[in-house]
């Protein structure tokens, strides 16, 4: 009998208070070395860093880390969620969690990479807690997204919640392929009620930070930014401001065929991109 | 070429099934030309190219003929490449109850791509 063919990602449940509350929280992990947080989009989970986690020139070097937020995933929601009408992700809440996460698994200054919401928060905490990371990378990072759509659409009981995977089907670039594009879809049919929707009042409500990217001391804590040309909700434009906003030392590149979620939607283009961040992070 | 939408949409087995549920009528605005699309258990039943006096629908997709044809080029361009993209960037409106076209969302952005182009 042949050995079974298990990833070496490892996944374990964390028990820790977040917001006043305890909660539940599931942690995928993989490597030694740096400490390297990661934050799924909105609406989605740890997943989406699959092939980071199985990338074995990566984990050599790197303790990645990957968890799905509260609500999401297979973290619960705390106790007594049922009692709140809907779920709603603010700035505040989302950097407590990511710091109460860090420091409930004793990170040394972890380098931090998020997408999307994920990309958006990552420049919050190099701004609120630059000592606390070594860097920050932002995937699909910009200052602000105005709404271009009804976000109502996405929790009603009248519409299938397979509409959130419809409505970012788009954001996805050519160069995935099938396999990818649907397992990354996948996540997003599989949330909770509510959750990308919540997520969303974070990333087009109450987590711009345009006005504060200029205080953003990139000697303190780097910042990367790695966005795809196809993605229509945080566009290479709005990271090319973002970029210029933070102001020089700011490391941006624009992944050519890919979209909004590079690192699940075409993991080995997006590598590429990545492994020279890595590098200068280690190098650091 | 919208005339040959039913077909289209018809010969895809999986589309069809998808769209299992859904009845209704709708306008797709290509410029100044019009056309209702009228659905039926997720069968395209009929294509009617306008002008029409007083035409009912339930809801309406216009956008110019320019930026229709960049969504129906083999390979469209950044912004072009999906309706939510269209949408984005103000291109395509919406218009009418979209209940359905949200309800479907998955329907009909498969649907309105079988008019691209081969490469």
């Amino acid at each position: 009998m042949s050995a079974p063919a298990y990833e070496p990602i490892v996944g374990r449940y964390l028990r820790l208070d977040l917001l006043g509350k305890p909660h539940r929280l599931y942690v995928e992990e993989a490597g030694e070395g740096i400490p390297l947080l990661c934050l799924h989009t909105a609406g989605s989970d740890a997943r989406q860093y699959r092939a980071i986690l199985n990338d074995a020139a990566i984990t050599s070097r790197f303790r990645v880390i990957a968890f799905d937020l509260p609500w999401h995933g297979k973290s619960s929601p705390p106790e007594g969620w049922h009692l709140e009408p809907e779920y709603r992700l603010t700035a505040a809440d989302y950097r407590a969690i990511i710091v109460g996460v860090s420091e409930a698994l004793g990170l040394d200054r972890p380098a931090v990479m998020g997408c999307s919401i994920g990309g958006r928060i990552v420049l919050h905490l190099a701004l609120e807690h630059p000592d606390a990371f070594r860097a920050v990378i932002g995937l699909q990072s910009g200052g602000h997204v105005d709404p271009y759509y009804d976000t109502q659409w996405l929790y009603r009981p009248d519409v299938h919640g397979e509409v959130s995977a419809a409505v970012v089907s788009g954001l996805i670039g050519p160069s995935a392929s099938d396999t990818d594009r649907w397992e990354t879809l996948w996540h997003y049919m599989q949330g909770g009620p509510c959750i990308f929707k919540g997520d969303l009042y974070f990333y087009k409500v109450d987590g711009d930070i345009r006005p504060r990217l200029g205080e953003i001391d990139v000697a303190r804590c780097p910042v990367y930014l790695l966005t795809g040309e196809y993605d229509y909700s945080c566009t290479p434009d709005d990271t090319i401001a973002a970029a210029a906003a933070i102001g020089q030392g700011t490391h941006a590149v624009i992944m050519e065929g890919m979209g909004h979620f590079p690192m699940s939607e075409d993991p080995e283009s997006f590598l590429a991109h990545l492994r020279p961040v890595l590098d200068r992070i280690a190098a650091a | 070429m919208i005339e040959s939408l039913a077909e289209k949409a018809n010969g895809d087995a999986l589309l069809v099934h998808r769209g299992r549920f859904l009845d209704t009528r709708f306008l797709l605005g290509v410029g100044e030309e019009q056309w209702l699309v009228r659905i039926l258990d997720g069968r395209v039943a009929e294509v009617t190219k306008g002008p029409f006096v007083m035409p009912r629908w339930t809801f309406a997709l216009k956008a110019s003929a320019a930026d229709w044809d960049a969504f129906w080029s083999p390979n469209p361009r950044p912004g072009y490449h999906d309706l939510f993209a269209l949408i984005r960037f103000k291109r395509l409106a919406v218009e009418g109850d979209m209940h359905p076209f949200m309800a479907n969302l998955f329907y009909f952005k498969s649907l309105l791509a079988k008019l691209r182009r081969a490469a």
